[in-house]
């Protein structure tokens, strides 16, 4: 990481615990970039978390107040944050396990409740931390330790579960589109109300290999290939939309 | 001075109010919904903020940011959403975080009876979270004493960075009595210290002060194990057993200043009723009608449940020979008792959804005068 992104490191944090090939660590870079370029003082920050891998992007990482409380429930602690101090620019970073398996529930509830919190959702389609076990975001038919005959059940699209209940700001990017992920990052810093993105991040670890995509480059390959921006997929047969992610932004409750 | 008549649901309010609260988040459950519902009045009147969660695992999280945020924060249930706040209560015991949470318990397990009443939520107070922690729990059996408790609780747990649980019962809730606004009362608030270690202390049994969120402490909180400034020990032997000792022995260090009990015509009794809650009302009762006869009868009256009062021996004196422990529940506060003294216990158990009437404790009595 650059020499500008090391004032946004708590002092004493040399290196990161993801693997090698982990998407959050560009996520992590892209975050602090978006907060670099809006100068924005990590002293009327808060971070909250709950638990997993993604979890580990602001705490003990971001020189901020970090809140890295139970699994699944970082969006109903920023929620009491931010309540009580409106002065907080309260961010949650979580990966899809955590907000949207178990915390579900408080994601859609804030959305309806379109609170001023920035949720960063790192997707890797699995449970990391774990080991590898099946999520609500993983694909039909993906290989995962509970899904060894392939998942049979959709995913969950995060965005329209968000944009139905009520969000502000809703976007969706994979890693792979660093400069459209800093653009959606900064506007959701900037938006009052409650604001989504759901970042597609690879986990070659415990989603890669027991997918024929073993290496880093073959995810990111991977991910480049599934995602389809908004407007070209406007353009795009049923047929051509099979097994495609629609990234883009979303607002005005438009998907 | 202020006069109230009130129920003990709405001395709570009243009482969280006049100690700070200005942070609640709640789901309705029977038979704590009246505290909720007096709060939100209030609250917009005062200036409070006050969120109706979408369930109590995230009531109680929700009050766990806003105490980090620098809110003096409350949240109130019953026995089912109790148990959904267990863990949320575990990480606020780990991380030292204060909180005030109202159990109105009723009659379980379970769905149970939710308009009746019990005492069956205080193993579950103590135990209800993973791992060895402490927590303080208090019980009132009055009006009055649900409005002064309250403010004790908010004491304790900005005092000791400790979740302090108000075990109070539907029939407390419920009943309506007259309050009396106490004019003198101690109101602890929390101790900053900037730039002091917010998790460790030089002393093995210390408080650490707590910084708050947005005043430039960047401060990092964490339920994993971690060392005094926050960063995670997830494999180091000796911050696990330095934080876990810690966490208890803060509490259970000092408990003789934490607990609280009343005494009733003990200088002579021979058999003592040991008695919390709403259930005392009733051991009292039948305490004072015994003496009216002349027997040698006292009574214990525990305003702290946890840290348990062990030293319960010295507080009945020696000449104690039966202890008798009438409780709306299966014995849970009597097997308490047993751990801490060698003389006979004998518990009177009601689980019927009842409160414990004065002469259905008079009749056991008599069976050991």
């Amino acid at each position: 990481m650059s020499r500008d992104m090391q004032q946004y490191l708590r002092p004493g944090i040399n290196s990161t615990p993801f693997c090698p090939g982990c998407g959050h660590g560009i996520l992590m870079g892209l975050i602090l970039r978006a907060i670099h370029q809006l100068e924005l003082n990590m002293d009327e920050m808060l971070f909250v978390s709950g638990i997993g891998c993604a979890a580990w992007i602001p705490s003990p990482h971001f020189n901020a107040d970090t809140l890295h409380i139970l699994h699944g429930r970082a969006i109903p602690a920023a929620t009491g944050a931010k309540m009580f101090n409106p002065k907080l620019r309260v961010v949650v970073i979580g990966g899809d396990g955590d907000l949207a398996d178990i915390g579900g529930n408080h994601l859609i509830h804030a959305a309806r409740r379109n609170i001023d919190l920035t949720i960063i959702c790192a997707s890797n389609m699995v449970y990391g931390m774990t080991g590898g076990q099946v999520s609500s975001t993983t694909s039909i038919g993906a290989f995962t330790q509970t899904t060894t005959q392939g998942n049979p059940y959709q995913p969950l699209d995060l965005c329209k579960l968000v944009i139905a209940t009520g969000a502000t700001y809703v976007a969706r990017h994979s890693v792979a589109q660093p400069f459209a992920l800093i653009n959606a990052i900064k506007k959701a810093l900037q938006i009052n109300g409650f604001c989504f993105i759901e970042v597609l991040s690879p986990c070659p670890t415990q989603f890669g290999r027991h997918n024929q995509l073993d290496t880093p480059v073959a995810m990111i390959k991977n991910l480049m290939e599934k995602c389809i921006t908004k407007n070209k997929a406007k353009k795009s047969s049923p047929e051509e939309l099979m097994g495609k992610i629609i990234t883009g932004e979303f607002t005005n409750g438009v998907y | 001075m202020v006069r109230y008549y009130l129920s003990g649901n709405e001395a709570i309010v009243e009482g969280a109010i006049r100690a700070g609260c200005r942070y609640y988040a709640g789901y309705p459950i029977t038979p704590s919904t009246e505290i909720m519902e007096r709060i939100s009045v209030k609250f917009s009147e005062i200036g409070g903020v006050f969120m109706q969660m979408e369930d109590e695992i995230a009531a109680i999280c929700s009050v766990i940011g806003a105490s980090w945020a620098g809110a003096k924060a409350m949240t109130a249930t019953s026995g089912p959403g109790f148990s959904l706040m267990q863990e949320g209560i575990g990480y606020a015991a780990m991380t030292e975080t204060p909180i005030v949470v109202v159990d109105v318990q009723r009659a379980g397990p379970s769905t149970g009876q939710a308009t009746r009443v019990a005492s069956g939520d205080i193993m579950q107070a103590k135990w209800g979270s993973s791992g060895d922690y402490q927590v303080i729990a208090v019980s009132p059996w009055s009006v009055q004493e649900a409005y002064e408790q309250t403010i004790n609780a908010f004491n304790l747990a900005e005092k000791y960075r400790v979740p302090v649980l108000l075990l109070t019962e539907e029939a407390i809730g419920h009943l309506r009595e007259r309050m009396d606004v106490v004019k003198d009362i101690e109101i602890f608030n929390r101790r900053k210290k900037p730039d002091a270690a917010p998790f460790g202390t030089e002393e093995r049994d210390g408080v650490p002060p707590m910084p708050t969120f947005g005043e430039c402490a960047k401060v990092l909180v964490t339920g994993s194990t971690h060392d005094s400034y926050g960063f995670r020990r997830t494999d180091d032997p000796l911050a696990q057993d330095k934080l876990v000792s810690r966490l208890n022995e803060k509490i259970i260090n000092n408990r003789e200043k934490i607990i609280d009990y009343e005494n009733y015509y003990l200088e002579d009794a021979t058999l003592v009723i040991i008695s919390y809650g709403f259930t005392a009302r009733s051991s009292l009762f039948a305490v004072e009608a015994l003496r009216a006869e002349g027997r040698k009868i006292g009574m214990l009256r525990l305003k702290t449940l946890w840290p348990f009062p062990d030293s319960l021996k010295r507080y009945i004196g020696a000449k104690a020979n039966v202890l008798f422990v009438p409780e709306m529940n299966k014995g849970q506060v009597a097997g308490e008792v047993r751990k801490y003294v060698s003389c006979q216990v004998v518990t009177f158990t009601q689980t019927n959804g009842e409160v414990i009437y004065p002469d259905a404790i008079i009749e056991q009595l008599r069976r050991y005068l």
